[in-house]
């Protein structure tokens, strides 16, 4: 597939490709997604507004230039923005590819980091040299500040050029806690949430912290995603009851909201309003409790996001969709074309037990990395 | 009379003088958390003084650049938000001066602040505020008006011209949003005893100015009541009834 490389959020020409219950591939342009939904369909998207995580800056011991990219959080709640685990770089810039990023200077707890006008120390290293758990110094608002003075959303190399905060906030951001955004909600705009309401569908949402997307490393890549702490309101929660109790679909914009609604569904009290750690992994094996159809970007196949995709249909299906993006030039990557793809037939929804493979499955498992 | 309470998430722009000082201090003491906007680092330091818990963002609505850390601030301070207020305001020339008098510049100073500021924070802002909305909290952008923008009074241009603007986007965004439980109000808090009031008319007799507070006691109310009689957000629980529903 083709990169998209210009950071164009709703691109007149978007296309996506439908994979339906049958396993049939249908081609349409993006803004007429909204068509492919039935009258008492529930949409859910993650509205979670995306971070300036990451921050230029020196380590304090060596004088070498780094780049701390933000990557965890164990709370979404406002006041806890001191502790957060954290990728830390060598010299460079996005121009660079992840995967050929320097390594940061030998790190160790308690190295100071000046950040911009933040400043913060490293509390412990989570058994990788690139990966930490750092504390900012400094009251929440003071944190909030530097953020936002100092801070620029994570860049990818493959764009022309360096992303701005408006680049990368989908329509419906709303609390800043994604570490990369939660780009199938790029999808959105104010005409379609319009369109949705003409044609009674449902529309709700939940605020996941979508963690980062690549780490430059591939022993730390396999361990994604990492945690990562959700919030489902109460009104999500009655809007999933009233749709499925009028026999409708539960339409998940994006790959995050799939992992939070069906983790909570996971636990042993059922789906629940609240915030909770979402840290499973989702696969072939994994039975899907919640969300009929997904709405997401193209992944490659071995990537975390395509795995999640496998727990909707089967491979031979998801092959026929992938030779179809390759045959018609779909564009990959956050700013690129999109793949709905409703639960194949037959893959019926799982019974309500807690299901103790998936909910025993640790976030990192075969990994050495122990985040907070 | 005990006033409305208002415990919500409330963001007011030009909050450190005037009508928005006032604002910080109703809303505070009517039980909200509050996190202002202001251009200077001391009137922000004074106010966070004078009212403690309020949240300080030093920024111009202006500038296009400072949209974004504007918002990232007051969602990070407030976790989301509930209410905008759209005080921030510039008069155009000082002393006002006849339309043919008015530098371009002079206007587009105006209109940055009391249009494009009000659009940008607003249209930012409104994933945040339609989230406060699905939940049942009656999200709402009250845009703070003028007379000057409905009456043509000379020497006003840049001012009602840009006022004007701002009451007109805001009654075409409230038929626009209508049904995803977010309201866009705009009103004229009538002439007041402010510094900005002090620029355009240095020589007015303040015993013939509403006091900025009673002002603010007038607009909480008026959130209050839209709030709490807010319309529910359609489209998160469609009737089960419709033909098609089970389809």
């Amino acid at each position: 597939m083709i990169a998209a490389d210009q950071a164009r959020q709703r691109p007149a020409d978007a296309r996506l490709l439908h994979l339906d219950a049958n396993g049939r591939v249908h081609h349409l342009p993006r803004t007429a997604f909204v068509d492919a939904l039935r009258p008492g369909d529930l949409v859910i998207a993650n509205d979670a507004a995306t971070l300036p995580a990451s921050l230029a800056g020196t380590h304090e011991a060596s004088g070498a230039a780094i780049e701390v990219r933000l990557a965890g959080r164990s709370s979404l709640a406002a006041d806890q923005v001191s502790e957060f685990s954290a990728i830390v770089f060598g010299t460079g810039d996005f121009r660079t590819r992840t995967e050929d990023r320097p390594a940061p200077p030998t790190l160790h707890r308690g190295d100071r980091f000046r950040l911009g006008p933040l400043c913060a120390s490293v509390q412990a290293l989570l058994g990788h040299p690139r990966l930490v758990s750092l504390r900012f110094e400094g009251s929440a608002d003071a944190i909030w500040a530097g953020l936002a003075q100092h801070g620029h959303p994570i860049q990818y190399a493959h764009l022309a050029e360096p992303l701005a905060l408006w680049d990368v906030w989908t329509p419906i951001a709303a609390e800043p806690v994604a570490f990369e955004p939660p780009s199938a909600g790029f999808t959105l705009d104010w005409q379609s949430l319009a369109a949705m309401r003409a044609r009674d569908i449902g529309f709700a949402t939940l605020t996941h912290a979508a963690g980062i997307s690549s780490t430059g490393d591939p022993r730390l890549d396999h361990c994604l995603p990492f945690d990562e702490p959700y919030r489902i309101p109460l009104a999500t929660l009655q809007a999933i009851e009233a749709a499925r109790a009028r026999g409708g679909r539960i339409v998940a914009i994006g790959t995050t909201v799939v992992r939070a609604l069906e983790h909570s569904a996971s636990r042993r009290e059922g789906l629940q309003a609240g915030e909770a750690i979402a840290r499973q992994r989702l696969g072939p094996a994994s039975r899907l409790r919640i969300v009929d159809a997904i709405l997401s970007g193209t992944h490659e196949p071995g990537s975390s996001h395509y795995e999640l995709l496998r727990a909707f249909t089967d491979d031979a299906s998801l092959r026929r969709a992938d030779e179809a993006l390759e045959a018609r030039g779909y564009r990959t990557h956050e700013f690129g074309d999109s793949v709905l793809i409703e639960r194949r037939q037959g893959l019926r929804h799982a019974d309500s037990r807690p299901d103790a493979a998936d909910a025993r499955a640790p976030v990192a498992q075969g990994c050495a990395c122990a985040l907070a | 009379m005990n006033p409305s309470p208002l415990a919500r998430r409330v963001l007011i722009t030009g909050g450190t003088s005037g009508l928005g000082r006032a604002l910080a201090a109703e809303f505070r003491r009517r039980g909200a958390q509050v996190a202002i906007v202001a251009r200077h680092a001391a009137g922000l330091q004074r106010v966070m003084h004078e009212l403690p818990r309020v949240h300080g963002i030093e920024a111009d609505v202006a500038n296009k650049q400072d949209i974004h850390r504007i918002a990232l601030q007051a969602l990070g301070a407030l976790g989301g938000l509930d209410v905008l207020v759209n005080n921030a305001s510039s008069l155009g020339p000082v002393p006002l001066a006849l339309l043919a008098d008015t530098d371009c510049e002079a206007l587009e100073v105006a209109l940055a602040t009391n249009l494009l500021g009000p659009f940008r924070l607003t249209r930012t802002l409104l994933g945040a505020l339609s989230a406060s909305a699905r939940e049942g909290r009656g999200a709402l952008v009250l845009n703070v008006s003028s007379d000057a923008a409905l009456t043509p009074y000379p020497g006003w241009g840049a001012y009602g011209a840009s006022k004007a603007a701002l009451h007109h986007l805001s009654r075409i965004w409230q038929a626009e949003l209508e049904g995803s439980g977010v309201q866009i109000l705009s009103l004229d808090p009538g002439d007041m005893d402010t510094p900005l009031h002090a620029l355009a008319v240095p020589d007015a007799d303040p015993a013939g100015l509403k006091p900025p507070a009673q002002a603010a006691r007038e607009l909480a109310d008026a959130i209050a009541e839209a709030v709490i009689a807010a319309p529910p957000s359609e489209g998160s629980s469609p009737t089960p009834d419709l033909p098609g529903a089970r389809a």
